[in-house]
């Protein structure tokens, strides 16, 4: 394994996973975090399918790398990505029907998830098949933490539950917590997103981008209506 | 190339009469030459893309095909869930084919005569499909299009639920356009052909938490004993009239806010879904719609059963 697991395949592993995080840092992603982080299970498929598409077309891509003419790269990424894509929305319908349900179109919008994108043609286009494999388990695994994460908060507060057990009861089934309705709704995992980006940020400093410009206070009698 | 090599170990008396094959050795030898090609050639790129347009399509081709079979029974199976759950009849954990195939039968009416088409097998017969099959549906008139979905199949699918050869509910199909979707769905009637048993709705895409709030148990229980039609209007024995008369027009519908149940009228009222007008609109005008003569209310003069006399 060490052999396999050299520093760079490690690298390529475990950085997206904090400190390179797809969505904290790169904020790639951000529509799907956003639609299916209302329940843990689909969250779970979503990360599951998503990282797979990433790593296999990553493989995919790294693997005919040399001989993919530069005028029609962009169309040659997006028909592997679209195919695995294909591939695994069938999957899903046949062996996990009700989850495939859930997740509806978004299944079919990994093809324009900019992370697959982004590694295809940021890392995979220069680096070798295993490698590349591995930079995407990586990214998809970091995005699996962040999808996770949201669904945890917005399943419990928003219905009590944790992967459909219930954790808290509801007030309407005789128990003690009334649900946040907000959490419900896609607009609580960007409040959910922008506080994990803030903590993450406050714990690795380096991440924070630098201020491009500086706002500068309003000169005396310059400002204002007139 | 050693997979090539690999390959060749196991399969070799295939692989000798590939190697001897004289389409082979020349599709081998263009492939060795495109690939020595600089990658900006017009050559090397229609090469690589028709190549990979070819295997895309096998891979995706493949995958379609071969999980078409477990696809179907998986859709089917939901079918015949959603089915038995507004037939009352779902039990958690318990054979789904074997509970509908005993106490569900499907029929087909035909919904300008309201008389039942025995030409047409009901089990292969797919009513969503043949909304879209011009031959198999009618455009509905602008303004009587009132659940605005445009066009309906002639022929419904409607299930019975039948306890020693009698009725025990009407199980009719039923959508309308909510807010952002269509709504699939199903309305389990008692055999008067008046009174709700249970509502489901299958296939939506509303607002989750909001609209969508169209599949909470809670919502969906509210509509037990509900009335479709106002009660004034129905022709029973006692007030003399035949039970093949009109049903009437549809009076159930959804109402802002919740229903007093104390009130009169209320029979005729379910609670609005909160924070979900358009959707509870849709919801009302769907009823509104299959339950006139558009839709089901000719059938349901014809098959209901009126309390304490013959049908």
């Amino acid at each position: 394994m060490s052999a396999v697991l050299n520093s760079e395949t490690k690298k390529v592993l475990v950085d997206p996973l904090v400190s390179n995080n797809p969505i904290t840092l790169q904020v790639l992603g951000i529509c799907s975090a956003l639609a299916v982080t209302s329940q843990m299970s689909t969250s779970l498929i979503m990360a599951l399918a998503l990282t797979l598409v990433t790593a296999f077309s990553s493989a995919a891509i790294s693997a005919i790398r040399n001989h993919i003419p530069s005028s029609i790269r962009i169309i040659v990424q997006m028909t592997i990505i679209a195919s695995l894509v294909i591939v695994v929305d069938q999957i899903l319908k046949a062996f996990a029907f009700e989850i495939s349900k859930q997740l509806s179109v978004f299944v079919g919008l990994i093809i324009t998830n900019c992370i697959v994108m982004g590694r295809a043609e940021g890392y995979a286009m220069k680096n070798p098949p295993l490698e590349s494999f591995m930079d995407g388990i990586g990214n998809g695994l970091g995005y699996s933490l962040i999808l996770v994460t949201v669904a945890f908060f917005r399943e419990i507060f928003g219905s009590g539950k944790l992967l459909g057990m219930e954790i808290f009861p509801l007030v309407k089934d005789g128990g003690w917590y009334d649900p946040n309705g907000l959490m419900l709704l896609p607009p609580s995992a960007f409040f959910i997103i922008g506080l994990i980006i803030w903590g993450v940020r406050e714990w690795k400093p380096e991440q924070s981008e630098k201020v491009e410009y500086k706002i500068l206070p309003i000169a005396h009698g310059e400002g204002g209506h007139h | 190339m050693p997979n090539e090599k690999k390959q060749c170990q196991h399969l070799a008396p295939m692989c000798a009469a590939l190697e001897k094959n004289e389409h082979y050795q020349k599709a081998k030898a263009y492939a060795e030459k495109v690939l020595a090609l600089g990658n900006d050639s017009l050559e090397k790129t229609i090469a690589i893309a028709v190549t990979l347009c070819l295997v895309c399509a096998v891979l995706v081709s493949f995958a379609a095909v071969a999980l078409k079979p477990l696809q179907i029974t998986n859709k089917e199976l939901d079918m015949k869930k959603n089915i038995l759950d507004v037939a009352g009849l779902l039990e958690a954990g318990g054979n789904i084919e074997a509970a509908f195939n005993d106490r569900i039968e499907a029929k087909i009416v035909d919904l300008a005569t309201g008389e039942y088409v025995e030409s047409i097998d009901a089990n292969g017969y797919d009513q969503r499909k043949a909304a879209k099959d011009p031959a198999q549906s009618v455009v509905i008139p602008k303004d009587k299009d009132i659940a605005h979905i445009r066009i309906k199949a002639k022929y419904a699918k409607v299930y019975l639920v039948k306890d020693a050869g009698a009725i025990k509910s009407i199980i009719l199909p039923i959508n309308g356009y909510g807010l952002w979707s269509t709504l699939y769905g199903f309305l389990s009637l008692d055999p008067d052909g008046q009174t709700v048993q249970s509502i489901n709705f299958y296939d939506q895409a509303e607002t989750p938490g909001l609209g969508g709030e169209v599949v909470n148990p809670n919502w969906r229980a509210l509509w037990k004993g509900k009335k479709v039609y106002a009660e004034s209007d129905v022709p029973s024995m006692e007030k003399g009239l035949i039970a093949e008369a009109d049903m009437g027009e549809p009076a159930l519908s959804l109402i802002k806010g919740v229903v007093d149940n104390s009130k009169p009228g209320s029979q005729y009222q379910v609670d609005g879904l909160a924070g979900a007008s358009l959707t509870s609109n849709g919801v009302s005008n769907l009823i509104r719609y299959w339950m006139s003569k558009e839709g089901f209310s000719t059938y349901l003069s014809k098959v209901r059963i009126v309390k304490g006399g013959v049908s």
